[in-house]
C-alpha cells in the first residue's frame, strides 16, 4: 500500500509559541486515520498546514495522487491543494449560510468543471450544458447525504446536524482523495454520532478516500479509525491502533494527568 | 415551450412594453426635456449602482472609488465622440471608456484584492481623487478645470439599450460559475478558498468587470448631460453611488434598480423647495434606513416574470432552466 500522504518535521511557530513541532504523519491509500489529543494540542493547526490555511514554518508535506504522482503541497494555497485533490471540513461549521443547500455543493463542484466567462455573459451553449450537468450532480451528492429534499432551504435554516452532513457534502464536491474532517461529530447526540460513524466508513467505501479524522467523541474514534495518532502540545506522543493507544502510559497521563 | 421562448415572453415584453410606453410618452410631448433629464439620470445611476453592487454587494469588496471609473469612461466618451460624428463616436467612446475603467480597476484591483479586508476601500479612495487630479491637469486633453463640451448625445433609444444590456449582463455573470466563486468569497473566503475557489482571481474579476460598467455609466453621463468638468466626479459622487446600492440592499440588482429610480423621481420632486432640499433629502435617507435597515430589498430579487412569486429569494442564484431538478423543487417552493 501506497502513502498518499507523507509529513516530514512539520513545524509551526506563532511568535515564541510551537503550536505544532516536528510532527511526522503518514497516510496510507485508503485508510482512516484519526487525529486526538486534549484540548489545544495542536490539532487544527496541523489540519491549517496541511491545506495551506497558514504556511509551516518548517517540514515538507507530501500528496500523492496515483495518476498524478507525489507532490509538495506545504505552503501552497488552499484553492491550489484542494484542487490537487485534499478536501476539509471545519471545526466551526463554515458553510455559505445565506446560500441555498443546493449551491452550496453547486460552488463546490462547479470548480472542476469551467466554460468560459463569454459563454456566461451570453448564456452560450457551453454555459447551459455545463450548468445542467453541474446542478445534476451536485442532487446527486445530496441525495447521497440525504439531504436532497432541503436543497432549496438556505443553509442557515438546516438543523445542525444536516449542517455537519451539508459540509461533508460541499467537501466531497471537491472530488477529493483525502478528507480532513476537523470534529465531524461535535456538538452531536450518541444516536447522532453513531449514524456520523457508519457515514463515514461508507463515504470511504463509496468515494475511495483516505480520512484523516479529529474528535474528540472517543466512541467514534475507537470504532472507525484504524489507526490514531496523538498529539499533545505540538508534539506526537504515540500512535499506533486503538487499542494500542488505549493502554499507552503517555495518552493517558496526556488525557488525565500525571499519576499521583 | 423552449426556455428562450419563454424568457422572451415573460422577461421581454414587459421590457418592450416599458420600452414603448416611454417612447409614447416622449413622443407626445408628456416626457418634456425636464423629464428626459430625470430619465437619462435614472439609466445612468441603473448602470453605476448595479455594477457598484457587483463589487461591493455580492463580491462583498468595500469600493469607495466608483466615481473614478466613471470619470474615465465619461471623458473617454466625451473626447472620441467629439472626434468622430454619429453612433460610431458615442459607442466608440462608450467601449473605449469601459476598456479603460477596466484596466484601471485590474491595476488596482490585482495588489490590494490579494489581501483580505478593507484595503480596497482606501486604495480606491486614493484611485479616484487621482484620476481627479489627472484630469484636472491634463489641460491640453481636457481642457483642466474648466471642462468639456460634449457634442453628441444620445436618446432614449440608447439609453435604454444600454441600461438594460448593462443589467441583463450584469446578471447573467452572478448566476454563472463566475459569478457564484464571487458571491462565495462574501459569504466565507477561508470556506471559499478550502473548496478550491481561486479568491483572488474571483475578487479582481468581479472588480474588473464592476470598473466596466462603471466605465460605461460614466460614458453615458457625459453624453447626455452636455458638459463634463472634474469637480463631477469626487469623492461625494461615489458616496452617492454608494448611497444607492446600500438603500436598495447590498446583493440585490432589482433593489439597485428601484433606489435609483426613487431617488432620482424624489431629487427631481423636491426641487421646487430649493433651500430645505438637501436636508429633506437626507431625513428621507434616514427615515428608510431606520424602518428597512438592510436595504429596501435586503438581498431579495423582484422578477420581471409577471407569472412567478414577487419577491423571490436568492437562492434563483441556481439557473433554473438549466436544472430540472432544481427547478421542479422551486415550483413547489412558489406554491407554498
Amino acid at each position: 500500500m501506497s502513502d498518499i500522504l507523507a509529513v516530514e518535521g512539520l513545524t509551526r511557530n506563532f511568535g515564541g509559541l510551537a503550536a505544532v513541532s516536528n510532527v511526522n504523519l503518514r497516510l496510507g491509500t485508503g485508510e482512516l486515520v484519526g487525529l486526538i489529543g486534549p484540548n489545544g494540542a495542536g490539532k487544527t493547526t496541523v489540519f491549517n498546514l496541511l491545506t495551506g490555511v497558514y504556511p509551516p514554518s518548517a517540514g515538507t508535506i507530501t500528496f500523492t495522487r496515483q495518476d498524478r504522482g507525489p507532490v509538495s503541497i506545504g505552503g501552497r494555497r488552499p484553492y491550489a491543494i484542494c484542487r490537487a485533490g485534499v478536501g476539509r471540513t471545519f471545526q466551526n461549521i463554515r458553510l455559505f449560510k445565506d446560500l441555498t443547500v443546493l449551491d452550496n455543493v453547486v460552488i463546490a463542484l462547479q470548480q472542476n468543471r469551467r466554460y468560459p466567462l463569454l459563454s456566461s455573459f451570453l448564456r452560450l451553449p457551453p454555459f447551459a450544458k455545463a450548468e445542467a450537468e453541474i446542478h445534476a450532480e451536485s442532487l446527486e451528492l445530496l441525495r447521497i447525504m440525504g439531504l436532497d429534499a432541503k436543497a432549496e432551504e438556505l443553509a442557515r435554516n438546516l438543523p445542525y446536524g444536516d449542517q455537519r452532513h451539508l459540509e461533508i457534502a460541499r467537501a466531497l464536491a471537491t472530488k477529493p482523495t483525502l478528507l480532513l474532517l476537523d470534529e465531524p461529530a461535535a456538538g452531536m447526540n450518541p444516536n447522532e454520532t453513531a449514524q456520523l460513524t457508519r457515514l463515514i466508513a461508507r463515504l470511504r467505501d463509496e468515494f475511495a478516500l483516505t480520512i484523516l479524522l479529529i474528535e474528540h467523541d472517543m466512541s467514534l474514534v475507537m470504532k472507525i479509525c484504524e489507526r490514531i495518532y496523538v498529539l499533545d502540545h505540538g508534539v506526537v506522543i504515540a500512535s499506533g491502533t486503538p487499542a494500542e493507544v488505549r493502554a499507552n502510559p503517555k495518552v493517558i497521563e496526556a488525557y488525565l494527568g500525571e499519576e499521583a | 415551450m423552449p426556455p428562450i421562448v419563454r424568457t422572451l415572453l415573460t422577461r421581454g415584453v414587459p421590457l418592450l412594453a416599458l420600452y414603448l410606453v416611454v417612447l409614447g410618452l416622449i413622443g407626445a410631448g408628456i416626457i418634456d426635456a425636464y423629464w428626459m433629464a430625470t430619465l437619462a439620470l435614472i439609466c445612468v445611476n441603473i448602470v453605476l449602482a448595479v455594477s457598484l453592487n457587483l463589487i461591493t454587494g455580492f463580491t462583498g469588496q468595500f469600493s469607495l472609488g466608483h466615481a473614478g471609473f466613471m470619470a474615465i469612461g465619461a471623458y473617454a466618451t466625451a473626447i472620441i465622440s467629439n472626434a468622430v460624428a454619429g453612433p460610431a463616436g458615442f459607442l466608440g467612446g462608450l467601449l473605449a471608456g469601459g476598456v479603460l475603467a477596466a484596466l484601471v480597476g485590474f491595476l488596482i484591483g490585482l495588489p490590494t484584492l490579494r489581501l483580505r479586508g478593507d484595503y480596497l476601500a482606501i486604495a480606491t479612495l486614493g484611485m479616484a481623487e487621482i484620476i481627479r487630479v489627472v484630469f484636472v491637469n491634463l489641460d491640453s486633453v481636457t481642457n483642466g478645470a474648466a471642462g468639456l463640451t460634449v457634442t453628441q448625445n444620445m436618446d432614449w433609444n440608447w439609453f435604454f439599450v444600454l441600461t438594460v444590456g448593462s443589467v441583463i449582463l450584469i446578471r447573467n455573470y452572478l448566476r454563472s460559475r463566475q459569478g457564484r466563486d464571487a458571491i462565495a468569497v462574501r459569504e466565507d473566503e477561508i470556506a471559499a478558498e478550502s473548496i478550491g475557489v481561486d479568491t483572488t482571481r474571483a475578487k479582481v474579476m468581479s472588480f474588473t468587470i464592476g470598473a466596466f460598467f462603471g466605465g460605461l455609466g460614466g460614458g453615458m453621463y457625459a453624453s447626455y448631460f452636455y458638459f463634463i468638468k472634474p469637480d463631477l466626479f469626487g469623492f461625494l459622487k461615489s458616496i452617492d453611488i454608494l448611497v444607492i446600492v446600500v438603500l436598495g440592499g447590498l446583493g440585490s440588482l432589482s433593489g439597485s434598480i428601484i433606489a435609483a429610480i426613487l431617488l432620482a423621481l424624489i431629487s427631481t420632486l423636491l426641487q421646487g423647495f430649493t433651500e430645505i432640499r438637501m436636508i429633506l433629502y437626507a431625513l428621507l435617507l434616514v427615515v428608510i434606513m431606520i424602518f428597512r435597515p438592510e436595504g429596501l430589498m435586503g438581498s431579495r430579487e423582484l422578477s420581471l416574470n409577471v407569472f412567478s412569486r414577487l419577491g423571490r429569494r436568492r437562492p434563483a442564484l441556481a439557473t433554473a432552466q438549466a436544472a430540472p431538478g432544481a427547478s421542479e423543487a422551486q415550483g413547489k417552493g412558489d406554491e407554498r
